[in-house]
């Protein structure tokens, strides 16, 4: 493959730098608008520290709502800085390229509330602290602090490594840009030069990081799933919890991406980087993630309906036919048969508009899905609910947690908002390579050679 | 020198080293537990009045004697927060309850909550109507803390709040409890109570380490029936024991291998689970209760009276 013109790199670099600390007038909107529900839900959780979590709909029963079920969804999040930048890596996907800074972007927001929502959930939050002091290493609770902070601070290294040539044509390209910024530029660069030395090491980085983070995203998930399996509690006493949660994590991370890259790409005007093949690409990851989950299921609900064990009657009962019914027939068919089926008819899966629908769908499907495995499972202990009170044997979330998970989740599109007025969107120096080396076929991005600049980017 | 508490009795008086002191341990009048430390020896006992009200006490060289009641100080041990941890030392706590006895009056779960300070919505001890399927007698299930010996709460505790102790009980220490609530997920028998507000409860300040307090309550930490530790180091029963008037709970130590009920009879705790043909509450479950049951045959209640609501 030739390679680029120095002047089509030149505006490639000036086009994909120009999103960097530029004011659009639909993203201030959104940005203000997450902001005002993050305003909200700090004032809830304000009032939830004041008078306790008796403000929650949370009781003896369903001791666990809501923040918990959004711990897992957050968690599950994260897995798709792994998925996109290690195992699309392995298999050799060159239009993982314009993705990798977007995945971990959303790997590093989703992880930071996954460490975040716990401490919501807690009766006692001033006490955190203990489980530095007093911790116990045989608690799952510990291993599953180590994994997200492992994995907080392996994705850290992640987002920042490809980061460093980047910083480096920021540090060159941006000289108009105050002087403080510049320090900061020049900071994280690094002093790169871009000489083969420097390209060895990271790349040889990058390459032990892919495999490294692996394993620990892995964990992450696997240790979240083993929270509820390792209790004895009908309904999560099984095996199966570990990979299906891993595997609904990539399902619902993948429908998550989707659903960011489709913003990004109309909002600021990256059309060309994102182009219909990587919704497509994703699409068709989405819908193999979607099968392999819908099985999982098969296996997870459909083993123990055949058996009807006594103990699991009631929450199986429950979730075909009770009051959660309607919940759970939505996650199967609305979140998971219909996308599928969606996801596998080609012409539909050409268009944007139908593979951002279907992922709204799946995910949708999956964040119900987090909440049907936590609370009603609470709601069917082995000893049948007597003597209850009023409010303890139904859970109905009341407003506080509403609000509170509804900025949970504000803040995670806004710290990835913010990330991206901070740093590019897409990978500079890693497309470039990618289309000097593959095409830009491979890459997924319009023909370079022919690009225009679009009008008010290059200023 | 055993003065029969985990106690630092013998650092806090230098004293009972020398023989030539009256140094007094008396046998406590609730079998043989508590016991109560008398020092005749300090010289401003003698300016307390007489009361001519005798005392026998044995000495530690086997000798009853008598002494006046004014020279008996009013001992309390001091429990350290390690006593608490470790448990009341040489005992292994168990409770049987007679199913065939329980008729439902509820009686152990009010005298419960008034020992407790409990308001009438929580339960530590909850007494369940149960029927195993349609066609059989349905029955009164009394459920307490189990104290499990392989017990799931504590495995999953991230901070050491609830552990087990080597008496047997699984306890609860509100100091350190960070209010995670994994303990609860983790408990089959939804033993377990949470705090969601705070807790009304009386202004008692009580010196024992959180662990064995009579009020466990507090906002954000978890509860639960604790088998009565403070009864049990002053030789005392547990409340819902002592007032279950159909005899049906059974509360002793299993290395004595004896166990009390409501009227103080005191039987063979190995006889007892023999004869009567004693169960664990989901055995298959692996948990280890120290709860036993033993099964509801020949009734002396009415059986049919009971109306089972489940919230399902």
């Amino acid at each position: 493959m030739d390679k680029l013109h120095q002047e089509i790199k030149n505006s490639i670099q000036r086009e994909l730098l120009s999103t960097v600390g530029r004011r659009y007038r639909r993203e201030t909107f959104w940005v203000l608008f997450l902001a005002m529900i993050c305003v909200g839900g700090t004032i809830a959780w304000i009032i939830q520290l004041r008078k306790g979590l008796g403000v929650t709909a949370m009781r003896d029963y369903a001791s666990w709502g809501l923040y918990i079920s959004l711990l897992f969804f957050f968690v599950g999040v994260s897995l798709i800085g792994a998925l996109v930048s290690s195992v699309l890596r392995f298999s050799g996907a060159k239009w993982r390229y314009p993705l990798i800074r977007i995945a971990e972007a959303v790997t590093l927001s989703s992880i930071f509330f996954a460490g975040f929502m716990p401490v919501l959930d807690m009766g006692r939050p001033e006490r955190l602290y203990f489980l530095i002091t007093h911790g116990r290493i045989q608690s799952p609770i510990l291993w599953d602090v180590v994994a997200i902070a492992t994995y907080f601070i392996g994705s850290v290294i992640y987002f920042y490594l490809p980061l460093i040539p980047d910083m480096a044509i920021m540090r060159d390209k941006l000289t108009d840009a105050p002087p403080r910024r510049r320090k900061i530029f020049r900071f994280l660069a690094m002093g790169w030069e871009g000489n083969h030395r420097q390209k060895y090491f990271l790349k040889k980085a990058m390459n032990i990081m892919s495999v490294v983070i692996l394993p620990v995203a892995v964990s992450v998930h696997t240790i979240s799933a083993w929270l509820i399996a390792l209790t004895l509690r009908p309904g999560w006493n099984t095996s199966i919890m570990g990979p299906y949660f891993v595997f609904g994590a990539l399902m619902a991370g993948c429908a998550i991406m989707i659903l960011i890259i489709a913003k990004l790409r109309h909002g600021y005007r990256l059309e060309h980087y994102l182009t219909p093949k990587h919704f497509s690409n994703l699409g068709m990851l989405l819908m193999a993630l979607t099968v392999f989950y819908l099985y999982l299921n098969l296996n997870k609900y459909g083993v123990p309906a055949f058996k009807m064990a006594k103990d699991e009657r009631g929450l199986l009962n429950d979730l075909f036919f009770g009051h959660n019914a309607l919940l759970f027939w939505f996650t199967m068919i609305a979140g998971l048969v219909i996308p599928v089926i969606m996801l596998s008819i080609k012409k539909l899966r050409q268009s944007i508009r139908w593979v951002v629908f279907a992922s709204l769908l799946v995910l949708l499907g999956a964040l119900i899905n987090r909440y049907l495995i936590v609370t009603p499972n609470m709601l069917h202990p082995f000893i049948p609910i007597q003597h209850a009170q009023p409010g303890f044997t139904i859970y109905n979330p009341t407003v506080i947690e509403w609000t509170i998970t509804a900025s949970s989740l504000a803040g995670f599109v806004l710290l990835i908002i913010l990330l991206f007025k901070l740093f590019p969107v897409i990978t500079m120096w890693e497309v470039i390579e990618g289309v000097e080396k593959n095409g830009e076929e491979q890459v997924g991005i319009e023909d370079l050679s022919n690009l225009q600049i679009i009008q008010g980017h290059a200023s | 020198m055993a003065c029969g508490n985990n106690c630092t009795c013998n650092q806090d008086n230098p004293g009972n080293k020398d023989n030539s002191r009256r140094d007094f341990l008396i046998k406590g009048l609730m079998g043989g537990i508590g016991a109560a430390f008398l020092s005749g020896c300090s010289s401003n006992d003698k300016s307390k009045p007489v009361s001519n009200e005798k005392v026998n006490v044995l000495t530690h060289d086997g000798k009853l004697v008598a002494v006046d009641k004014s020279q008996v100080a009013n001992f309390k041990p001091h429990i350290s927060e390690e006593d608490v941890r470790t448990g009341i030392p040489g005992k292994k706590f168990v409770m049987v309850i007679d199913l065939a006895k329980c008729d439902g009056c509820g009686k152990c779960t009010k005298a419960c909550n008034k020992m407790h300070y409990l308001p009438s919505n929580k339960k530590w001890i909850d007494v369940v109507e149960m029927q195993d399927s349609p066609e059989v007698a349905p029955y009164y299930f009394p459920k307490p803390c189990f104290h499990c010996d392989n017990p799931p709460c504590t495995k999953v505790c991230p901070v050491d709040a609830t552990f087990k102790r080597e008496d047997g009980i699984v306890a609860i220490d509100n100091e350190r409890c960070i209010g995670c609530r994994f303990c609860m997920a983790a408990c089959p028998y939804s033993v377990r109570l949470f705090n969601w507000t705070e807790p009304v409860k009386p202004n008692i300040e009580e010196t024992t380490p959180a662990p064995e307090r009579v009020i466990q309550s507090k906002k954000g930490c978890v509860e639960k029936c604790d088998f009565c530790p403070h009864m049990a180091r002053e030789g005392k029963l547990p409340a819902c024991v002592t007032h279950c008037p159909m005899n049906a709970i059974w509360f002793g130590d299993a290395n004595e291998d004896a166990v009390t009920c409501y009227d103080g009879t005191t039987t063979k705790l190995s006889q007892l689970l023999e004869d009567g043909a004693a169960y664990r509450f989901m055995e298959d479950l692996g948990t280890e209760p120290r709860v036993y049951y033993l099964p509801p045959v020949n009734r002396t209640y009415n059986a049919k009276e009971i109306k089972i609501k489940n919230a399902e």
